[in-house]
């Protein structure tokens, strides 16, 4: 924390850029390069207040990009953590709107129901696909393969609220069980 | 011309869905069948709470919420409104909320369903890192963290077996659920096993997947 004003005209603006190429989700492809902004380049925080900052994220409920909060505060204090949440969220979601309001006036045109159902196998595939990539990424060995598979088999084949089978997850890491 | 949802009142006129192509436009209906009232308040409400449920990412929270329970959004709307936040620059989640908020209550609601998004999740994990500083990292946390984790994957993953599903439960001939499912086959593989960037596996697939759906429309 060498120089506050530094510090957070930094995050705002490389934040900043950083949203608007979050394409396709962008948490995964965002965190190697913002960890080479704060840790490597500048040493605002260590690399292991990085790595807690992410799991932290991962751990708690709400949208996963909020590793971004911690990482502002740690670096910037409150207004650290301010600025670099609003840095993520802000630009792209104002796109977003201004797409939304040009939207407004266009009737459903054959063209524009094609676009939609068309894109519904692609979406598919991509979220199959972050799921696939996600446990490859956290599953480290064929036990906890095992208990991701088992998740899936739980929520395809029941209606039970998922709430339940992150605490048996849990208790399963407490355990010793993975 | 524009694919992306317009504003409109949820409550009224039960749509008589054209059977085969997604054109199920909003029927916002409770479980029992009661009309849902969709103000920027009960958005608010709605997405803090699928939010502060979901751990280890909220996507799969609110296909089961919007889709599952409270029938706001039909599968294949849900589907194609996630593949245009996914596509759209920004956290994908995000920009779904803007979007499905935007066609319940407009701008307004737009905003309602985002902050509702954030608002609860932001001050967990403020408490979450101070509780880190103090305490630093304890073996019991650890633990638990990994086994939350293998099942936050599986939970990622459940998400889209159960969207392929419905989608498929819905097509209607052997042409056109080929192509949907050489479609979806080739984005997972793409993605998921040569792990393309996805803004190339969009643009290559998207073409001819809008090109496919155009020529199924009547």
């Amino acid at each position: 924390m060498s120089d506050d004003d530094s510090v957070i005209g930094g995050i705002a603006t490389h934040f900043a850029l950083l949203s608007m190429m979050a394409i396709g989700g962008g948490v995964i492809m965002l965190a190697p390069d913002i960890q080479r902004y704060v840790v490597d380049l500048h040493h605002w925080i260590t690399a292991e207040q990085f790595a807690a900052a992410y799991t932290i994220a991962q751990a708690s409920p709400g949208p996963n990009l909020l590793y971004v909060t911690l990482v502002g505060w740690w670096a910037g204090g409150w207004a650290g953590a301010l600025v670099a949440t609003l840095a993520i969220i802000v630009p792209p979601a104002t796109l977003t709107l201004v797409l939304l309001r040009a939207s407004r006036a266009g009737g459903v045109s054959r063209f524009g129901r094609a676009l939609q159902a068309g894109l519904v196998p692609v979406s598919v595939g991509l979220l199959g696909a972050g799921g696939f990539v996600l446990m490859k990424s956290v599953d480290s060995d064929w036990r906890q393969v095992a208990i991701s598979c088992i998740a899936v088999l739980a929520l395809v084949k029941t209606r039970i609220n998922p709430v339940w089978l992150i605490g048996a997850g849990a208790v399963c890491g407490i355990v010793g069980l993975v | 011309m524009n694919p992306l949802p317009g504003p409109h009142a949820p409550s009224t006129a039960p749509s008589s869905a054209p059977a085969q192509h997604a054109e199920v436009r909003v029927v916002a209906t409770e479980p029992g069948g009661e009309p849902a009232t969709l103000g920027p308040a009960a958005l608010f409400i709605v997405f803090s709470r699928m939010a502060l449920v979901g751990f280890g990412g909220v996507m799969p929270f609110a296909y089961r919420t919007l889709v599952e329970r409270r029938r706001w959004v039909s599968a294949q709307d849900f589907a194609s409104m996630l593949a245009l936040a996914q596509v759209l620059p920004g956290p994908t989640i995000c920009n779904l909320s803007l979007m499905i908020g935007w066609r319940f209550a407009g701008l307004r609601g737009a905003l309602a369903s985002l902050s509702g998004m954030l608002a609860g999740p932001i001050a967990i994990v403020l408490l979450l890192g101070y509780a880190y500083q103090r305490f630093g990292d304890i073996a019991l946390v650890h633990d638990a963290l990994v086994g939350m984790g293998a099942v936050a994957a599986g939970l990622l993953l459940s998400t889209a077996v159960k969207m392929a599903l419905a989608v498929f439960a819905k097509e209607r001939g052997f042409a056109s659920t080929a192509s949907t499912a050489v479609i979806a086959v080739a984005a997972f593989a793409g993605v998921g096993l040569l792990r393309y960037s996805l803004i190339v596996v969009v643009l290559v697939l998207a073409p001819p997947a809008i090109f496919l759906a155009w020529r199924q429309l009547k």
